[in-house]
């Protein structure tokens, strides 16, 4: 005579549960976060001689490569940094919580609008002190990257790299390719490699963000740097004819992508390239970490996004700069500023680069004569660019990206037809989420 | 049934502390037959529960309903901002992905409740009538109801990858020109992910069957024999039958899964174009840098909605059982 009721009400609960707990749980985050984290991080904090630091290089190559350089700033200042790393994507994630909370003096971070968003919401320490003394080691692009919107410093640049056209040099010689400087060369010499039996371009768009590099590239390309900002930054409008131009540019390309790229991730992509089977693929220098042959890496080069419009030329590169920030309210406030002034120095990046070679030192006055010849012409592609982009993720609103432009590359790089439609559905979507402050 | 031992639990555990009362033979009277350590087992044994769903339950889902109203950047209370229906309207016509959304968890539920159903409880009918080696089918297809969702994702899209999966090698779909995406396109990839998800509610479903079936009386059977029923005679008119209450289960329990989707189409490919579903948006919203915690908290209202109109008729429909019995 129980009929369900015992097992019947019990059961459902469970979903509903997770999901009032899920939702309710975001929402008293806010509140019980900083509760919590009072508990982490805050042992060592009378401590003089010592500074704290928050890390998101969680994969052991950059992790090594920054304690490598803690370990040296503690030799020559006999002050340690405790290092409080955590899973890069999950430091992500939970960086609003973080900040609110009681965060490490100094914490790892991206330059460009996602610093400047937590600059303005009064979630970091201005820097301007730091910078009176490591301003002269740094490019006047990099001086731009690190203020926020109301030309404070809040930022120290460690480390940068480009976004480029990777190919294999040995497949260029051998069917005598040409690297192409304008677009219609580089249309050409798609048109070729479809001939030959290669994938022109190869392409992962799984992971939803690779595609948000291309349309970068075509964009500034197209329309210039300042378009490009104004475009990021929420100002011009999405339904713009330059915007058109640029998808319509895109999709003159798309066909000698790599197919069923939604279903790729990157590093599928990038093994295609290494396989030979591709001939160029548009990403970060990071590509490199799937060559882990010595001889396919000292084959693979790479060549700046082609030239669009001659009024622009090539003159914006893409080189998102990861660096670090001080939190709102430092518990060794002077020691803090001491290690960031010691961060900004070119030793500082040549420790880091002697563990991780992928990259390329932010400060101009560092010794480049170790570098790799791939590191070589990253290093004269970002000093020499008139401009420097980071990432669309970067330079734009994190929640824009994520929630609107990612799900929509994804519908134009599978179907590029509706065009118009997706433009303004991104523009109505922009609006609100720019409008909610 | 399974259902009633679940029931008496509770009590058998109730039980003993009052029991245990009397043989120490405290004095008489209503007013003493807690002692004063029972009546502080049993505060806590409830205030503890109770203070815990009421923190976790209630308050957080009202929390969420307000805040559906709001929008919020998640940093510092006084950024909470009231905008009325705004978060809703927007939803409703602009957001490219929240309609799909819903389609897609209605589809979750009907083909759960259309395949694996019945190829469940056909598993179980299979298993209940003693074949050899039954435990070991049991375990096979009961397998997959252990494994984590995280974990079934993640074996079933190396089994779609396009490149380097099983699938395409073996058909020799994994060369230019004859591409299939069943991971990105959106026209196979909710299908390819509702694979994986049969196999799993299969054996969840076998089980519950298999539960069901053991509580029916075999003297039924016997019955049915003797009149010369065949065999699916006796199931269709008699076994099935009685496993109405089983259905029940069956139903809310598949109503819940299509509903609480998530962690499989996350790990398979993040809710692409084609397989969105609300778990997701609200996921991808709320969580974050600069999360929009008004938005992701309206659409999880409209999921808890969408769970209450399939639990109030449930409810009520028990509620009006029990008064009549």
């Amino acid at each position: 005579m129980q009929h369900f009721s015992p097992s019947g009400l019990s059961l459902p609960s469970p979903s509903r549960r997770t999901l009032l707990r899920g939702v309710g749980g975001a929402a008293v985050l806010g509140a019980g976060i900083p509760l919590l984290s009072a508990c982490g991080g805050s042992g060592t904090a009378s401590d003089p001689k010592t500074v704290t630091l928050g890390s998101k290089a969680s994969d052991p190559v950059p992790k090594k490569a920054f304690a490598d350089i803690y370990a040296a700033y503690q030799k020559k200042s006999g002050i340690t940094v405790d290092v409080n790393t955590k899973d890069s994507n999950t430091f992500q994630e939970q960086i609003n919580s973080y900040l609110q909370g009681t965060p490490d003096d100094v914490f790892t971070w991206f330059a460009g609008y996602r610093m400047q968003f937590f600059a303005a919401k009064g979630l970091a320490t201005p820097i301007d002190d730091v910078w009176k003394t490591i301003g002269g080691n740094f490019p006047e692009a990099m001086h731009k990257l690190s203020k926020g919107e109301d030309g404070k410093y809040y930022f120290v640049p460690l480390y940068t790299y480009p976004w480029a056209i990777f190919y294999r040099k040995s497949v260029f010689k051998e069917k005598g390719y040409e690297v192409p400087t304008k677009w219609d060369d580089f249309v050409a010499l798609c048109k070729q490699m479809k001939k030959d039996g290669l994938v022109p371009i190869a392409f992962g768009d799984k992971d939803a963000w690779p595609a948000l590099g291309t349309f970068d590239q075509i964009n500034f390309r197209a329309n210039g740097y300042d378009f490009h900002v104004d475009l990021m930054a929420g100002k011009a409008a999405w339904t713009d004819a330059k915007v058109r131009k640029a998808f319509d540019l895109w999709a003159e390309i798309l066909p000698y992508h790599q197919e069923g790229a939604v279903g790729r991730t990157w590093q599928d992509a990038a093994q295609t390239l290494a396989s030979k089977k591709a001939g160029m693929y548009l990403l970060g220098t990071f590509v490199a970490q799937q060559f882990t042959n010595k001889a396919d890496l000292d084959d693979l080069d790479f060549f700046a996004f082609p030239e669009i419009d001659p009024a622009y030329g090539q003159d914006t590169v893409e080189a998102p700069t990861d660096g670090f920030m001080m939190s709102k309210s430092p518990k060794n406030k002077a020691e803090a500023v001491k290690l960031l002034q010691y961060l900004g120095t070119p030793d500082a990046e040549d420790i880091y680069l002697k563990s991780d070679p992928s990259v390329v030192h932010a400060s101009t006055k560092a010794d480049t004569s170790s570098y790799t010849p791939l590191q070589k012409k990253a290093y004269d592609m970002i000093s020499g660019a008139k401009s420097l982009t980071q990432f669309m993720d970067r330079d734009s609103r994190p929640d824009f990206t994520s929630t609107v432009m990612q799900p929509a590359l994804q519908k134009f790089v599978r179907d590029p037809k509706g065009v118009d439609s997706l433009l303004s559905s991104i523009e109505r979507q922009k609006k609100t989420i720019f409008a909610s402050g | 049934m399974t259902t009633e031992t679940t029931k008496e639990t509770p009590e058998a555990a109730a039980v003993p502390p009052s029991g245990a009362a009397p043989a120490k033979k405290v004095p008489q009277g209503h007013r003493r037959l807690l002692t004063r350590r029972d009546r502080l087992t049993l505060g806590l044994m409830a205030g503890l529960p109770t203070i815990l769903h009421v923190a976790l339950v209630w308050v957080t889902a009202l929390a969420s309903i307000a805040l559906a109203f709001t929008t919020w950047d998640g940093i510092g209370f006084d950024s909470i901002k009231w905008v009325g229906l705004q978060n809703f309207k927007e939803l409703f016509e602009q957001n490219p992905q929240f309609w799909p959304a819903v389609q897609h968890n209605v589809i979750w539920f009907v083909v759960l409740i259309l395949i694996p159903t019945p190829l469940g409880l056909f598993l179980a009918v299979q298993l209940d009538k003693k074949i050899r080696f039954s435990r070991v089918y049991q375990t096979a297809f009961f397998l997959p109801v252990v494994m984590s969702m995280a974990v079934i994702g993640f074996v079933w899209q190396l089994i779609y990858n396009p490149d380097t999966g099983l699938i395409n090698s073996i058909i020799g779909a994994n060369e230019p020109g004859k591409y299939i995406d069943w991971i990105g396109d959106p026209d196979l990839n909710l299908w390819a992910i509702l694979v994986a998800a049969s196999w799993r509610h299969a054996g969840y479903m076998m089980i519950l069957y298999l539960a069901g079936l053991k509580g029916v009386d075999p003297s039924l059977r016997e019955a049915s024999a003797l009149d010369g029923a065949s065999e699916w005679q006796t199931f269709k008119n008699v076994i099935f039958p009685t496993l109405r209450p089983t259905n029940t289960v069956v139903l809310v329990v598949t109503i819940i899964e299509a509903l609480r989707a998530f962690d499989l189409v996350f790990v398979f490919n993040k809710g692409a174009e084609g397989t969105e579903l609300l778990s997701i948006l609200v996921t991808n919203n709320i969580i974050g840098e600069s999360s929009r915690i008004g938005y992701g908290s309206a659409i999880a209202v409209v999921l808890l909605l969408i769970s209450l109109v399939v639990i109030i008729p449930y409810l009520v429909a028990t509620f009006r059982k029990e008064r009549r019995a």
